[in-house]
Formats: C-alpha cells, structure tokens, sequence
C-alpha cells in the first residue's frame, strides 16, 4: 500500500535559529525554503538521504495561541517525545566533534546490543538520537531466538 | 520584569527560556548522573539561585532536583541490577551513591524491595536505552506497573528462603 515515509516533523521556536542548529552544527542541509505566504515551508535532510523533516513552528492560524503556547511549553520541557534518529558510522566520533561544537548532550555514547547510540538536545528541546549499528550485523538469528526462549522457560 | 515579560506572548517566552535551562539541568542529571552532581552546579546551568533552582525545577517537572536525581540513578541500578552480575555494592557506586547504606534504603523506599530481591527474575529488555531510561525511571510513591512488581504480593523479605 505504502511506499516509504517521505517527511516527518518537529516543532521548533524559531526557523532561522534551526537552520543554524541542523545545517550549521549537525552538517544537515535545506531541501526546501519556501515561503508560501500563509507560512514557511522548510524542510531539511541528510545529505545523500531521501527523507525531509519538515521544521515547522506552532502558531496561529494554523492552531490558537492558546495551543501554540502550550506545545511551546512542552517543546522546552522536552516533553514532546523523540524527533528522529539519525545514524552514523562512528557514534563517538560524532560525539567529540558535535561537543566541541557546543552541542547538549542528553546522553553519552553507550554500548547496546543494537549498537551504540547517543543523545542530543536541539536549541528548543527536541529529543534527537544518534545510532551507530553493531559491527556484526544479524545478530538475533532462530538460533540465539530458540536459545532465549530456552532460557526464560 | 522586561517591558518584554509585561505582555502574554512576553511572560510565555520567559517561561520557555526558563523549561530550557531547565531542562538543560535536567539533562545533565540524565547524562552524569554517575557523577556528584550538586545543586549549585545545576543551578548555574539553568542560569538561577540555587533556592530559586529548586523551586521552578519543581514547579516545571513536578518533583525538586534531588528527587529527580534519585530516581535517575535508582532507574540505572535497575537497569545494571537486571543486565549485570555486578555487585549490589558495585551498582550503588557505578550509578553515583557514595554510600550502600544510602542506596540501599532509597532504592527500597522507591522500588519497594531491596536491589537484591529487585534482582531475581529480572531478564534484559531489549529496547534503546533512552526509552528504557524513560519509561523505567520509577513512579513517585510505589507506583510501580504491575509487570514491574515483584514476583509476589508478599513484602520482599517473605520471599528470601
């Protein structure tokens, strides 16, 4: 029925202040800068990937102020959940260069059987991981399934 | 007060920039929370007097500063307790108690048994670490889902054989 997720999207404060945190300190790049009137459609991608994250600022008329207001509030509580998980070859790597460059970290690098992962906070309060995958890829094979449901009885 | 802060839109960015530094601070517990962290150093990164720190940390996040920390670093021991053979000691330390006497009557009065009965049965649970660290980080009270319980209704020390 479906054929991939082309967008997803976050809410940030200010559109400007975004595009100097993604493209500027993450390496992301604008696929689109529209201003369509009503509003700016900006999106933005990793290079080389086809999916767009639209950013996208809560406003009137599009919800209340009264809304705009409390998903603001919740975005600066980080409260609003994860925005997107990005990957990389080299998590901690990653993490050197993006803490010399002043990034928050919610998260050091940690080992997991899935890989190693990390945590970051954009200016305005998203959740934003970053996902280095295992070395040895098909980890969970029938074998290792069979094996666990062998040892939780 | 800003002639900023004097309008509706003024007083909600004021108090975004403050659930910002906030939650910076907040963070930081997330992320050190093996280290001794300290109120004065917490409050310097949300940018506030450490008494005014605990009280707006309070009021944002519904519990103070070192409350949040305790369930942070009783949260991980749960985790180290379930995925490790590392020693009840060992955990307390690992996760930034100074003292087993300390860790051992908080992780009690939070989870509702001791580490080493919290221990028992426990199995690894294979999903990304930051929502474990979400959706672990035990309840305020005794609000522990119920799968979370121990094997038994029966206080932990009825369980020992």
């Amino acid at each position: 029925m479906f054929n991939s997720v082309t967008h997803s999207a976050i809410f940030v404060l200010d559109q400007d202040e975004a595009i100097e945190f993604y493209v500027g300190k993450l390496g992301l790049e604008v696929r689109s800068d529209v201003d369509l009137g009503f509003m700016r459609w900006l999106t933005i991608g990793v290079p080389g990937d086809a999916r767009e994250i639209l950013i996208e600022k809560a406003a009137p008329p599009a919800v209340s102020e009264e809304a705009a207001g409390q998903v603001r509030d919740l975005l600066t509580k980080g409260a609003l959940g994860l925005g997107f998980i990005l990957s990389t070859d080299d998590c901690r790597k990653t993490y050197e260069e993006l803490s010399a460059k002043g990034v928050e970290f919610s998260q050091q690098p940690t080992e997991q059987p899935y890989g190693t992962d990390c945590a970051i906070r954009d200016p305005f309060g998203n959740h934003i991981r970053i996902g280095e995958p295992p070395a040895v890829e098909g980890e969970i094979t029938a074998e290792v399934m069979k094996r666990w449901e062998e040892e939780n009885g | 007060m800003t002639s900023d802060e004097a309008s509706p839109r003024g007083r909600g960015q004021a108090t975004e920039r403050s659930n910002r530094w906030l939650l910076r601070a907040r963070d930081a517990m997330d992320r050190d929370y093996a280290e001794p962290l300290d109120i004065p150093a917490l409050a310097r990164l949300a940018h506030v007097s450490e008494g005014y720190f605990i009280r707006s940390f309070q009021a944002t996040f519904g519990e103070t500063p070192h409350r949040y920390l305790q369930r942070r670093r009783v949260e991980r021991a749960m985790a180290l307790l379930r995925t490790s053979d590392r020693s009840v000691t060992e955990v307390s330390l690992a996760v930034g108690f100074n003292s087993l006497g300390t860790f051992s009557r908080t992780f009690h009065a939070i989870v509702g048994e001791s580490p080493s009965a919290y221990r028992r049965g426990r199995v690894p649970q294979p999903v990304p670490s930051c929502f474990a660290m979400s959706w672990n980080r035990p309840a305020t009270g005794l609000r522990i889902p119920d799968r979370q319980r121990s094997v038994s209704d029966k206080p932990a020390s009825a369980l020992k054989p």
